[in-house]
């Protein structure tokens, strides 16, 4: 499953790029792109682990940077 | 500016304001420090609040720590003005820098705001506005004058002209009326349409490309891979290096070590790799924004950057170069005079619906009085024998006529009819394929902007081929080729390019998905009509214009130049002020220019890449 995310007030590219990365290194997620310029995430993994991989991104985005929103 | 951003202008100024009143007021001692204390304060406690924060998560290397660090540490040295003055202009830059990414942001999504609000449904005699979801194909909406068409259709009552620029970039309004089709996402500009929808939402050309602009972000340049890869080690060295270097000197030369720290705190606050994460993706960004603003959709950065390295260009023919559409473009009669010859063909041709027949039809330009035609018999891959005024007409290939027991000769090049009366030849028709109005200036500008070959694929016999080349100024063409070929033909082009190089096919995505798939970037032509093409291409052209070709390739080797730019700027300037640092030649304020002054300067550059100049050759 491949899904598109909005990340709200992300404001600063080092922290989409370190977003990028520690979501990508997740156990599962076959892919994952994040554009600071657009404030999107596309998410793409399994169709059994995909929920519990978006809690995991979650987290991920909670810790490092905890200003921005993630919504569908 | 966003509320966020004037609260941050206001303790900007707020803080200069303390931070000149402290630097000019005779202060000493106690009440020095407190003025510049509420200086600080003021501008910089919410990066000293998110640095312990991100602490206590775990994240050591951020820019707050990294400057709460530096500017904390000048605090301790006594060195008073330069902390605030250090967090003051850190706060500029990034003011500035969300500034300007937000506007740019916005620039470019006014750009694409193609998505209709509603759709004025026609149900049962009353007007309902509904969201353009709930519109099934065949139902009947009303669009207003200054009303975006939301569905894709055909016009059944009305006519209007139609912007369409926001989607071909096309500044002249395209006529519309009962019978023609319309596209989502153009505006309606002059009169009442009422149109029968020939597709749901979710196909129409309007959400087809919106999904595709959302993606293509997702598909990111190997330059900006590099820039985040380069960013990750480029923070903790600095940090390793600020670190040894305010240890390491004081204990082998015994020297004090609060000049040493005080080195070692400006290299803390260069050590954000900012400039350089942000204004790469801006860069590329603003080249797709600019490129799209054009009428050309650049599925993602990669595909910019490829196509920057174009070496090969390879076309397909019909409806690429070509117009895809027959005319005749000579009458050459034996025996009588050309505009019998016309009339006949046409006559014994007006049953046919083929592309061929059409076109003679239409070089004929009149009514055909079907009291005319007596009998008509198709002769399949041959042409047709039809009896038109009681004269029996042969009509089609060469074949035909030497089956027949006819002689003729056919000429070099292009498709040709002949036409033979009660047994007789009368001569021949020569119909062509015409090159698009912009097909050799495209050529031209491509050779001028160094391409090194362009090449043209065709299904067309060899001499057509040729012709269409030589008349085009390519550099070679390959003819009688089937879809299969042109893949094969590709693959051998793929490897007469240097390393470095690109192959760009461009087709107009019928039948030649293949090749577009298999090529380093694949355009698809007149994408507006073509689902097919949208979803195999990498860049989609969306008018039906070749020369929109240099235009994108201009669009991204100035984008590429201005990545480069800014990753040699802003990296000599980090290293020579690293440098100087290190050496105690350059002090904060150098730091806080190589790392504020930097930024902003490279996000200036960035933003030149949306603007695009499409005439400049």
């Amino acid at each position: 499953m491949r899904k598109t995310f909005v990340l709200e007030d992300l404001d600063c590219a080092n922290c989409a790029a370190k977003i990028e990365n520690e979501i990508a290194r997740l156990e599962g997620v076959t892919s994952c792109s994040v554009s600071f310029m657009t404030q999107k995430m596309v998410l793409e993994a399994p169709d059994d682990q995909f929920d519990a991989l978006t809690a995991k991104a979650k987290k991920i985005i909670r810790k490092l940077e905890p200003d921005v929103t993630m919504r569908v | 500016m966003t509320g966020k951003q004037k609260k941050v202008l206001i303790r900007i100024l707020i803080s200069a304001a303390v931070l000149l009143a402290a630097l000019f007021l005779p202060l000493e001692g106690l009440p020095r420090l407190l003025v510049y204390l509420c200086g600080y304060g003021v501008i910089g406690w919410d990066i000293l609040w998110k640095a312990l924060r991100n602490i206590v998560r775990g994240q050591v290397f951020d820019e707050n720590f990294l400057m709460a660090a530096a500017t904390v540490g000048a605090l301790v040295l006594g060195e008073y003005p330069e902390a605030v003055a250090v967090m003051l202009f850190y706060q500029i830059g990034e003011l500035f820098q969300s500034y300007a990414v937000s506007k740019s942001r916005r620039s470019i999504s006014s750009l694409m705001d193609i998505r209709p609000d509603s759709a004025n449904l026609l149900r049962e005699g009353q007007l309902v506005q509904v969201s353009p979801e709930e519109v099934a194909v065949g139902e009947r909406i009303v669009v207003k004058p200054g009303e975006r068409i939301p569905l894709d259709g055909t016009v059944v009552e009305g006519s209007s002209s139609i912007d369409t620029s926001a989607l071909t970039g096309e500044s002249l309004p395209r006529e519309a009326e009962p019978g023609s089709s319309i596209i989502s996402g153009c505006v309606n500009l002059t009169g009442l349409l009422t149109v029968e929808t020939t597709r749901e939402y979710g196909e129409s050309t309007v959400a087809r490309i919106l999904n595709l602009v959302e993606n293509s972000s997702s598909k990111k340049a190997r330059a900006e891979n590099f820039i985040t890869r380069f960013a990750r080690w480029y923070t903790p060295a600095v940090v390793i290096a600020a670190v040894l270097l305010a240890l390491i000197p004081p204990l082998v030369t015994g020297q004090p070590f609060g000049e040493w720290v005080h080195r070692a705190l400006i290299f803390l606050v260069i050590s954000c790799p900012c400039a350089l994460v942000i204004s790469v993706p801006l860069s590329f960004f603003g080249g797709i924004g600019g490129a799209s603003r054009c009428g050309v959709l650049v599925k993602g950065a990669n595909y910019l950057e490829a196509l920057a390295c174009t070496e090969i260009v390879v076309f397909d023919k019909t409806g690429t170069l070509t117009k895809g559409s027959f005319t005749v473009t000579g009458i050459h009669p034996s025996g009588m005079e050309a505009p019998e010859l016309l009339e006949l063909t046409a006559c014994a041709e007006s049953c046919s619906t083929h592309p061929i027949s059409q076109s003679i039809r239409k070089a004929w330009g009149r009514k055909m009085d079907p009291r005319r035609l007596g009998q008509v018999e198709e002769l399949a891959g041959y042409g047709v024998r039809a009896v038109v005024d009681g004269r029996t007409i042969l009509a089609g290939s060469e074949k035909l006529m030497r089956r027949e027991g006819l002689d003729c000769t056919s000429p070099e090049a292009g498709t040709v009819v002949h036409t033979a009366v009660d047994g007789v030849y009368a001569g021949y028709l020569l119909i062509e394929d015409e090159p698009k109005e912009d097909a050799a200036g495209a050529v031209a500008r491509l050779k001028e902007s160094g391409v090194r070959q362009t090449v043209m694929l065709t299904g067309d016999n060899e001499a057509a081929g040729q012709r269409a080349a030589g008349l085009l100024g390519l550099d070679r063409a390959y003819a009688g080729l089937l879809p299969a070929d042109k893949v094969e033909r590709t693959e051998a082009l793929l490897k007469e390019k240097s390393p470095g190089g690109k192959l760009v096919f461009v087709g107009d995505g019928v039948n030649d998905a293949p090749v577009l798939a298999r090529a380093d970037v694949g355009v698809a032509m007149g994408g507006l009509g073509s689902d097919a093409a949208i979803e195999a291409a990498d860049v989609v052209i969306m008018t039906d214009e070749p020369s929109k070709l240099p235009v994108v390739i201009r669009i991204a080797r100035k984008t590429m130049r201005i990545v480069r730019q800014n990753i040699v700027f802003a990296l000599t300037v980090k290293l020579a002020v690293l440098l100087l640092g290190a050496m105690g030649l350059a002090g904060m304020w150098a730091a806080v220019f190589a790392d504020v002054g930097v930024s902003v300067l490279a996000i200036l550059n960035a933003i030149r890449a949306l603007s695009v100049d499409e005439k400049a050759p």
